[in-house]
């Protein structure tokens, strides 16, 4: 099929200025780049910073310890996430349930989200790992058990926000729909609303997600060694700060799969949406 | 045999009252076609029927069971009367199929491999068997609104009301749903449908009901309603809906 000469000049003038865009961008990086590069290393500590930050042989040296930390954050950050999210679920289902017979349940879970959200995380850690073993409890989970317990809950109060937002998005007429076919409000949650809503907030769900991949190293502050931690105690030994940025770099690392994951389902939910 | 018994029926929104002492009766194969002005009460009148609203004063009887009757369940009610919305509302995540077997499987209880069947069968009698694995998304209107009368249909419904059904549709597509419910009026299904086609309601229905201020102000067959008007009020929105070439 030959093409008029009208959409020949077309394509060939959109052709050009598809070039021209690449050339601009390739150009502004490349001076911005040069511009880092010389500010940071021109800089009169450059050298004295360097030294500290950025020595290799530290950086040999401390990754061992640091990722035997990291490790303890992956397993955190996989336990937590799952509980969070099904504690969260629970507690946002609760919060919508009608009837004077649920009023004590709505209110408790209303409460939660409150309070939970509102709370430090630090001082919910501190409660959990420090307070509750001085009950003196028999069977007394481990410190690091007890802290995932404090993760799950403050992560909970938000994700259980995330979750009840979605369920209220789904439109009335959906609800009427399952009703009008004799479904129950239990079948018609699990059927109809929340395979909808989970669809809807699977992106905010797993920002969140990401946010907890941070904070589980927080449990150091109890005493188990994380990345973070274990990169502290290098420093401490050695004088020099190049372990933090190991286990710096080993997060973002570790954040770059699950950030993907989280543009990926945002991108399908906004292709779906028109 | 009177199906369906609605006494005395009040139903106000915050003040609004849009059902106001309304009595109205169907009989079983009969179809009655509700019309009248919007907000005379003919969706809400549906809606009431099938427990979607609570009423606020009145009494509606289901093959002799009062069902406004607060102890009774109303899951129970509904599964006995199907209601097609005049915006499909089917489930947008789940097939064609999916759509139309989630009421028989969960809540009568077929075997999932019967209730597909029967699916199929519906499907291939309204011209949709190669929609099946579709997502409703990528059907056209009057596609998803038969589908929807399907998914209500496959509960074999005592009674069938239809909310507005082609006041969405684009007028080429009206055609195939109103074909569709003139052949569920020749198998003897019994349906109360709110509706802006006059020239439809004068065609399927046996009855007509004009709703005006809550109430039925004036019904009886298509033929005498729509020619010899009784109330003055009919006769206005008649010539009305005459002018806009609707009838």
């Amino acid at each position: 099929m030959t093409l008029s000469p009208a959409q020949q000049d077309r394509l060939a003038y959109r052709r050009r200025q598809t070039l021209l865009s690449v050339l601009v961008a390739a150009l502004s990086t490349l001076v911005l780049g040069v511009l880092l590069v010389v500010a940071v290393t021109g800089a009169p500590g450059w050298a004295r910073v360097r030294e500290s930050f950025l020595d290799a042989s530290v950086a040999r040296e401390s990754l061992p310890d640091v990722l035997r930390g990291l490790w303890l954050n992956i397993r955190l950050l996989f336990f937590c996430a799952i509980g969070a999210l099904a504690l969260g679920l629970v507690v946002a289902l609760l919060r919508t349930l009608r009837g004077p017979v649920f009023f004590p349940v709505r209110l408790l879970a209303t409460g939660y989200t409150y309070t939970f959200r509102g709370l430090p995380l630090i001082i919910v850690l501190y409660v959990m790992t420090l307070g509750v073993p001085g009950l003196r409890l028999q069977g007394m989970p481990s410190t690091l058990v007890l802290g995932g317990i404090a993760l799950v809950i403050t992560y909970s109060g938000y994700l259980a926000e995330v979750f009840r937002a979605g369920i209220e998005s789904v439109h009335p007429s959906q609800l009427a729909a399952a009703r009008s076919l004799g479904l129950t409000y239990r079948q018609t949650m699990r059927h109809v609303v929340l395979p909808q809503a989970v669809r809807r907030v699977a992106p905010p769900l797993l920002n969140d997600t990401v946010a907890l991949q941070k904070d589980v190293g927080l449990v150091s502050l109890a005493g188990p060694i994380d990345a973070v931690r274990a990169a502290q105690i290098h420093t401490a030994e050695t004088f020099n700060y190049t372990p933090y940025i190991v286990a710096g770099v080993l997060f973002v690392l570790l954040a770059i799969p699950l950030i993907a994951i989280t543009d990926w389902v945002t991108l399908r939910a906004a292709r779906r949406q028109s | 045999m009177t199906l369906l018994s609605c006494r005395g029926l009040r139903k106000e929104f915050g003040g609004h009252v849009v059902l106001d002492r309304l009595d109205f009766d169907v009989a079983e194969h009969e179809v009655v076609a509700l019309i009248g002005a919007s907000g005379s009460g003919k969706s809400t009148l549906l809606r009431c029927v099938n427990l979607l609203e609570e009423i606020d004063d009145g009494t509606i009887h289901l093959d002799g069971e009062h069902i406004t009757d607060p102890r009774v369940n109303p899951d129970k009610v509904r599964q006995r009367i199907g209601i097609v919305f005049q915006a499909y509302n089917l489930f947008p995540h789940m097939t064609v199929l999916e759509n139309i077997v989630l009421a028989p499987t969960r809540v009568h209880k077929v075997p999932r491999a019967t209730a597909v069947a029967t699916a199929r069968e519906w499907l291939a009698r309204v011209g949709l068997a190669d929609k099946a694995g579709e997502y409703p998304d990528r059907l056209s209107g009057g596609q998803q609104q038969r589908v929807a009368i399907v998914r209500a249909l496959v509960n074999s419904p005592r009674l069938l009301l239809l909310d507005e059904v082609t006041s969405a549709l684009d007028p080429e597509l009206v055609g195939e749903v109103l074909s569709m419910i003139r052949d569920l009026k020749s198998e003897g299904v019994t349906m109360v449908l709110a509706t802006h086609e006059m020239g439809f309601a004068r065609q399927v229905a046996d009855r007509v009901c004009f709703l005006d201020g809550g109430r039925v102000l004036e019904q009886g067959p298509p033929e005498t309603v729509f020619a010899e008007p009784a109330e003055p009020r009919t006769r206005q929105f008649l010539s009305r809906i005459i002018e806009a070439g609707r009838l």
